[in-house]
């Protein structure tokens, strides 16, 4: 494996290092117990949001007000929860936006009785929106994808325009249970943790139903060209919701790390095609690497249907490292 | 039931326990963490080694006064540092068998043990809302600790540790990441059950005879 890395032991931190020179203006990182908040943080008298997960997903969040990265791909731990929820309350109470993997449900939730004795005020939204994963009880649930970008934007706005709490997780929720997702790999990534691939694809097969961490996804299928793939993606996604003739729609075309921005078109071609086709009226976009998989090749796709509240919150103006628009520079 | 090993388990004697975990986790974790690449993420064995390192710090420098402050120190120990699923499941493992051994000792006799490590098996269940069967550390953990209440002795609560984990290899994972793949997480063992049962192992090791 070759990777631009020191010690494996130290990837983490030093991104992190990186990541607060490189926004300084924006963001300030605390290493003991860690997390990455706003640089203005604490707001007060304004919910704060708070997410994390694993580090290999980079850049994956915009909107909150601390981010608190694990491992790679590994959840981080109770302590940096409530230490980076203490740091950004500002009176309001603290939204804790959470994807639902095993890992990172058990550590918020810790987290969230240590906050609770501390008296600061929590509420959680649990993103499930992956398509993928059969919901069932022999399952461990729905994976937390795209959608979890999408909340965290619009909840950021909620929030930033002097929501409470308890609207603010509505909208949370609301963005969850509108939304959809599915993702393929052409390439396993390699955890430079590990050093391993994190599975094995011959030339002509493409893993469909990917999740975030390398994990395996359900299936197995032949290579085929972007507009049969992006077709196979959309569809279980279309029928899921179900998304409905005249839906106004927000469209995420996700990079997992390695594919290209011009194959990324490629496939946003497609699936904008037949969103139309389906009736469907796609008036928002988001494109680019911003949940990723460290060095997978891949796509993933994210529907979410909008109302004028959601629409609203995702135009109103954002800065941040990954999100910037609506502003002057 | 004849057993080879002294009922009664010094405090030193867990702390060698947690010895042998850590230098056991320094030779396996690759095939730890082989096991989760099957059907998880590749990181199960990495993860513990850095939380069971971190417990060798931990006794080092600030030496717990009994038995119940030992499992405190590693239950939390393995909370604050390894992340996952693994942290709180384990730390909760740990910490509620402390909650359940009697406070102030430095001995504990085994059935006393056996007791605190079945209210410790509850908490993780509880938590992860794992049951037999599930493809998780439970099906290595729960025999192993069934067997020592009903009297047997550690080596026999490890050989059903083991029995457990193997047992694990043709069943569906219902928990965790590994539940994603359905039917292709048949054909491996659970990672967890494989840890699990390095830590039975390691409780179970004869000292005297330098396994």
């Amino acid at each position: 494996m070759k990777a631009l890395i020191n010690r494996p032991e130290d990837i983490v931190r030093e991104a992190l290092e990186g990541m607060a020179l490189a926004h300084a203006d924006l963001i300030r990182v605390e290493q003991d117990p860690r997390f990455v908040l706003r640089a203005d943080a604490p707001v007060q008298g304004k919910v704060a949001l708070v997410s994390g997960g694993g580090s290999g997903h980079e850049p994956m969040h915009g909107g909150l007000d601390a981010a608190c990265p694990g491992e790679v791909f590994t959840s981080p731990t109770p302590d940096q929860i409530v230490a980076a929820a203490q740091a950004v309350h500002g009176g309001a109470g603290v939204l804790l936006i959470v994807k639902n993997y095993t890992g990172d449900v058990l550590n918020f939730q810790m987290a969230t009785e240590l906050l609770a004795d501390a008296g600061i005020p929590t509420e959680t939204v649990l993103m499930d929106d992956d398509v993928a994963v059969t919901d069932s009880l022999y399952t461990a649930g729905r994976r937390g994808v795209g959608a979890t970008v999408l909340a965290e934007k619009i909840c950021g706005a909620a929030a930033a325009a002097g929501l409470p709490l308890a609207q603010v997780a509505r909208i949370g929720r609301e963005v969850n249970a509108s939304a959809r997702s599915m993702g393929l790999a052409l390439s396993p990534c390699t955890n430079p943790q590990a050093g391993q691939a994190s599975f094995t694809l011959k030339d002509d097969e493409v893993e469909f139903g990917i999740g975030i961490h390398g994990e395996p996804g359900r299936s197995r299928i032949p290579m085929a060209s972007a507009d049969t793939l992006t077709q196979m993606l959309l569809e279980p996604i279309l029928q899921d919701l179900p998304f409905a003739r005249g839906d106004e729609v927000l469209l995420f075309t996700d990079s997992l790390g390695a594919t290209p921005l011009l194959e990324l078109y490629i496939v946003h071609r497609a699936a904008e095609q037949l969103a139309n086709q389906h009736g469907l009226k796609v008036s928002r976009r988001l494109i680019g690497p911003l949940m990723t998989s460290l060095d997978m090749a891949g796509v993933a796709l994210t529907l979410l249907r909008l109302t004028p509240e959601l629409r609203g919150y995702w135009d109103a103006p954002v800065r941040t490292p990954a999100l910037c628009w609506g502003l002057a520079r | 039931m004849t057993t080879t090993l002294d009922p009664v388990l010094e405090q030193s004697r867990l702390e060698r326990w947690l010895d042998c975990v850590q230098t056991r986790l320094a030779s396996e974790k690759e095939s730890l963490n082989a096991l989760d690449a099957a059907i998880g993420d590749a990181d199960h064995g990495s993860n513990l080694f850095r939380g069971f390192s971190k417990v060798q710090e931990k006794l080092q420098s600030a030496p717990p006064e009994d038995i119940p402050a030992l499992f405190k120190l590693v239950g939390m120990t393995l909370i604050g540092s390894v992340g996952g699923a693994s942290g709180p499941l384990y730390g909760t493992f740990f910490l509620e068998t402390a909650k359940a051994l009697p406070q102030e000792r430095k001995s504990v006799d085994l059935q006393t043990l056996a007791q605190a490590l079945t209210a410790g098996l509850q908490g993780v269940q509880r938590l992860g809302k794992a049951e037999k069967g599930d493809k998780t550390m439970v099906d290595a953990l729960a025999p192993a600790i069934e067997r020592l209440q009903q009297g047997a002795d550690l080596r026999a609560a490890a050989a059903a540790a083991r029995h457990g984990l193997e047992a694990t290899v043709p069943l569906i994972a219902r928990k965790g990441r590994a539940s994603y793949l359905g039917e292709r997480s048949q054909g491996h063992a659970d990672p967890g059950a494989a840890s699990a049962t390095l830590l039975l192992e390691c409780l179970a090791r004869d000292d005297d005879s330098a396994a």
